[in-house]
């Protein structure tokens, strides 16, 4: 092979490009007397970014979690759509349409919801190169002793797998990890390594939970052209939780406002820097807002007169 | 008349030698013929070594050259490559001199008006560039340049880029896909059998094979032109004294546009059918290295001291028992070596224990280092410490300096195996006259002396006189003990203290520069006879950082590190150490501990590591003075320039300190080479 394109496609969703994929219909979840979400309403669109964003508490988190199945919402519904493999005469394939909340979390992983998680969920002692082969578990068709066997199918089967996982390693570039324990591993390469496992599903949709916290501005510059890489690239339609506003506001397409448990706001970055709930969300009520930059402007005039006097003496 | 003419006994003036007639791309056609299966590349790739055996390496080339001949590229024209090391990039040297082109090697670092520089003296209308990065620089030079009307003017046609990452949007016109054109050349070949063999049939060994850049410390880098004949002779008389042969590993990662690379991977590589290994990635260099285990190695010198450093490092972090198996270990080795370089051979109970001491301390570390296989490494570019060359002796590498520039091919000179001395730079190559001049130039005479500059013929007049002796430019004389060239530095740099002993900066700096916590140092002279040379130093983060930890001293940033008291304290005691070892008269007697590291983004230093002192004495005009003065601190506003293009100003007091009043504490030992701690 001589290009140095890659070979596999990371997207694994057979969706026209701008048709819903995945839809938030009125979603409620309490855990015991607390709310953590209500009502929530909102669709993703197919190659889109879409970034939910909040304070901290505000749900975020819970939301992925429904979406992924590790929470069954009590109201609500979440509907994912995806489509067959095009006919061998290009005519779309069937489109689907899956009632996420009454499917177990593997289910979900079947239909091609991967996810990363906030905190990071790799397995430690196992090499990097370990945990993205199992990224590719779902693809697997052998049985556990054909494959222990090493039997020439299972063997080819890995070895196609590999390659898959080699590009993701070449586009992540983690090619110097590739055989060293996650566990000894810095924070931020475990952060990529976890986008890794996740790609490695080939996903429909891709949730990310907050992929760039904890790291310092240069890591999150990286993980968001990884990030935008992964988009543009392949085309994987993203739902991104994070806390940054600024690199939310860079990469997404779309950006959904959760306070309290509630849907703020939903629409491009543009009209949401500009929404008056977010601000408030975000910085504060106006009037407090007002209150501390009178207080602010006097400790100003203060300091200069302090300082006029400094010189005066 | 008072010229020293040395001349290897084996040089006749006619060369008989086989491959000298012949030119790269008849070479490989050879080799395609006689080992069609054997590997000639391989590159580690998804984690695999892959493998291009010669024939498959030939119908790439074959294919890469129809398909340059379709984009109209004819003889005599030139085709720049700007790249990290990769199979392509010397599909794409060799296509081009299949059909009679050459190539120039830019420095894939290379940016802006050096990019330009080259781009436009050249002439290339076709730049074969890596991936998205190499390419935006150049679509930013043709955006920027057609703004600026007067200058030499851009030919850039086709950019053909072989990483596509990235660039699978971009629909600019300019464009094409390596493997694109590789199928569009199969496709033209198909229309014009046995043309590209006579093509390669019609190359000669005068044709220029390869241009390489001049790193230039002083002006803007020239386009050195090497023929075929050149780089094979100079590939024929290194391996009469060193052999290489098919069986033998090359790893390339230094780039391509230096003449180094070429001078191994290519001329001695398709003259001798070297094994060429390139890393996945540079961040696995180091094991990739070690992986392949390579039978030769040339590296400028900071890839050698960084070795060392990395060693220091890591035994420093060892345990006791291990330090001291170590330290036993190096002094045995240390004996063996320092016989072994004179030509002696020692004595059996040093050779029982020499085997038991490699074993158990200095093979393990070569193996570490990726050099367990080496036969020969070589050194160049610029002067090596002798205790950097004396560590690797005594860790059995077989390390020895060359002396050469561009302009000879990259080699003169070198040591032999049984004769090294570490202060000097070896005898003559087989074929290579050295002629010291009346003024203490060095002058060379070979086949190998290039064609001359790239459109630029003063300077080439500058550089080879009517009898053919190329002016180095470089001080040096020979060494009445052992014969060898000794290199003092560039003649221009070379400078008289008042008791008439000819030194240069960098002969000083060089001291100062083995001690492991210092990344580069400048020299200043004084203006006042008597007051003593003064320092500029940059400390190495990674040593010092390591040192600040086993000393528990807490810092944040390199400008912190620096700026410590201990850490001046240190840098106090191994210059005085340096000092030691230098004649009374240009012993440094003040230093400073600069704020920042020099950096090539910032032209302080060019790529390959040479200080620009002019560069240095313009912008810290404020420190020398105030070196010189002898103050106590200095204040400066640094400049910082980010990756992006912002700039920041900032107010620094740097501490200066006087070494006529410092004295080494008594309780303190001597630091041994290997190791970082007292």
């Amino acid at each position: 092979m001589l290009t140095r394109a890659y070979q596999h496609s990371l997207r694994g969703s057979h969706l026209p490009a701008g048709r819903p994929v995945l839809e938030v219909d009125h979603v409620s979840l309490r855990f015991g007397g607390v709310k953590a979400l209500t009502d929530v309403t909102f669709t993703v669109t197919e190659g889109h970014v879409h970034a939910v964003i909040g304070p901290n508490g505000a749900g975020k988190s819970s939301l992925l979690n429904c979406i992924s199945g590790l929470y069954h919402p009590q109201e609500g519904e979440i509907r994912l759509h995806t489509a067959d493999p095009p006919g061998p005469d290009g005519s779309p394939g069937q489109e689907r349409v899956h009632r996420l909340t009454s499917l177990p979390p593997y289910k979900i992983a079947r239909l091609g919801v991967a996810r990363s998680f906030q905190n990071i969920e790799l397995f430690a002692h196992m090499t990097v190169l370990e945990n993205l082969m199992l990224g590719r578990h779902i693809h697997m068709r052998h049985s556990v002793w054909r494959s222990m066997l090493w039997l020439g199918p299972a063997r080819r089967q890995e070895i196609r797998h590999r390659h898959l996982v080699e590009e993701v390693i070449d586009l992540l570039e983690l090619q110097a990890f590739r055989h060293k324990p996650v566990g000894s591993l810095a924070y931020g390469i475990q952060k990529r390594v976890e986008l890794g496992r996740a790609l490695c599903l080939q996903p429909a949709l891709l949730l990310l939970d907050e992929p760039m916290a904890g790291m310092n501005a240069e890591e999150k510059e990286d993980m968001a052209r990884y990030i935008l890489d992964v988009h543009e690239l392949a085309g994987v339609s993203v739902v991104l939780i994070e806390h940054d506003m600024n690199v939310v506001m860079d990469i997404s397409n779309r950006v959904s406002v959760l306070d309290f448990g509630r849907l703020i706001a939903d629409g491009t970055p543009d009209e949401v820097k500009a929404d008056p709930a977010v601000v408030e969300a975000y910085l504060g009520a106006e009037e407090e807002d007002a209150e501390v930059r009178e207080a602010l402007r006097t400790l100003e005039q203060l300091g200069t007169h302090d300082e006029a006097e400094g010189n005066r003496g | 008349m008072a010229d020293t003419t040395v001349r290897d006994r084996s040089a006749t003036g006619v060369d008989d030698t086989p491959s000298a007639q012949s030119t790269f791309p008849r070479l490989l056609r050879g080799l395609a013929r006689q080992r069609p299966d054997d590997v000639a590349m391989q590159e580690k790739r998804y984690g695999i070594w892959q493998p291009l055996t010669w024939s498959a390496y030939l119908a790439r080339v074959r294919d890469f050259a129809h398909g340059l001949a379709s984009l109209g590229v004819q003889r005599g024209e030139i085709i720049a490559v700007l790249g990290d090391n990769r199979p392509e990039w010397l599909i794409a040297e060799l296509a081009a001199q299949s059909i009679g082109a050459a190539v120039v090697g830019i420095y894939p670092t290379s940016i802006g008006e050096e990019l330009r520089h080259i781009l436009t003296t050249s002439r290339a209308r076709v730049v074969v560039a890596e991936d998205q990065e190499q390419v935006d620089k150049l679509l930013r030079l043709r955006d920027e340049w057609d703004r600026q009307a007067g200058e030499e003017p851009l030919l850039v046609e086709r950019v053909v880029f072989y990483d596509p990452h990235g660039l699978e949007q971009y629909d600019d016109p300019w464009l094409l896909d390596f493997t694109d054109l590789e199928a569009r050349g199969r496709e033209w070949g198909e229309g014009h059998p046995g043309w590209f063999d006579e093509q390669v049939d019609r190359t000669t060994p005068d044709d220029i094979a390869v241009i390489c850049t001049t790193s230039g410390t002083t002006s803007k880098p020239k386009l050195g032109e090497l023929s075929h004949a050149n780089l094979l002779s100079m590939a024929d008389h290194l391996t009469q004294v060193d052999p290489i042969g098919p069986k033998d590993r090359y790893v390339s990662f230094l780039p391509f546009a230096w003449i180094g690379e070429q001078m191994l991977a290519v001329a001695c590589g398709l003259s001798r059918g070297l094994t060429i290994s390139f890393p996945e990635d540079s961040a696995t260099q180091k094991t990739d290295l070690r992986e392949i285990g390579p039978d030769v190695m040339f590296s400028p010198p900071r890839i050698w001291e960084s070795m060392l450093s990395e060693v220091q490092v890591r035994i420093d972090e060892a345990g006791w028992l291990k330090r001291r198996l170590f330290g036993w270990g190096y002094d045995i080795g240390d004996k063996v070596a320092s016989l072994r370089v004179t030509g002696r051979k020692p004595g059996p109970w040093l050779r029982f224990l020499h085997l038991v001491a490699d074993q158990v301390a200095t093979r393990p570390v070569r193996d570490q280092l990726g050099l367990a296989r080496i036969k020969r490494c070589y050194t160049g570019g610029a002067p090596l410490g002798p205790d950097v060359f004396r560590f690797f002796h005594a860790i059995g590498v077989n390390l020895k300096q060359i002396y050469g520039q561009t302009e000879i091919c990259g080699i003169a000179v070198v040591h032999r195996d049984d004769d090294i001395a570490f202060h000097t730079v070896g005898t003559p190559i087989p074929g290579t006259e050295l002629r010291i001049s009346d003024d203490g130039e060095i002058l060379l005479r070979s086949a190998s002396v290039f064609r001359g500059y790239h459109r630029n013929p003063e300077a080439t007049r500058e550089a080879v006189d009517p009898d053919g002796w190329l002016h180095t430019g470089d001080a040096g004389y020979l060494d009445e003990g052992t014969g060898h060239l000794v290199v003092i530095d560039r003649q221009k740099d070379v400078l008289t203290a008042p008791d008439g002993t000819r030194y240069s900066s960098a002969f000083i700096e060089n001291k100062l520069k083995f001690s492991p916590y210092v990344e580069e140092a400048v020299t200043f002279a004084p203006e006042v006879i008597g007051q003593g040379m003064t320092a500029m130093i940059t400390i190495d983060p990674a040593t010092v950082g390591s040192w600040a930890e086993h000393e528990r001293l807490g810092y944040t940033t390199y400008t912190d590190l620096a700026g410590k008291p201990e850490v001046y304290d240190l840098l106090a005691e191994e210059i005085t150490r340096a000092n030691e070892d230098l004649p009374e008269t240009i012993r440094v007697q003040r230093f400073v501990l600069l704020h920042k590291q020099l950096d090539p983004d910032d032209d302080e230093i060019t790529r390959t590591r040479k200080v620009r002192r002019n560069v240095i004495a313009e912008r810290y005009a404020d420190i020398i003075a105030a070196l010189r003065a002898g103050r106590e601190d200095v204040t400066i506003t640094s400049r910082i320039t980010y990756q992006d293009g912002t700039t920041v100003d900032r107010e620094l007091t740097l501490k200066i300190f006087d070494l006529t009043t410092y004295e080494i504490p008594k309780d303190r030992g001597r630091r041994p080479v290997w190791s970082g701690r007292r």
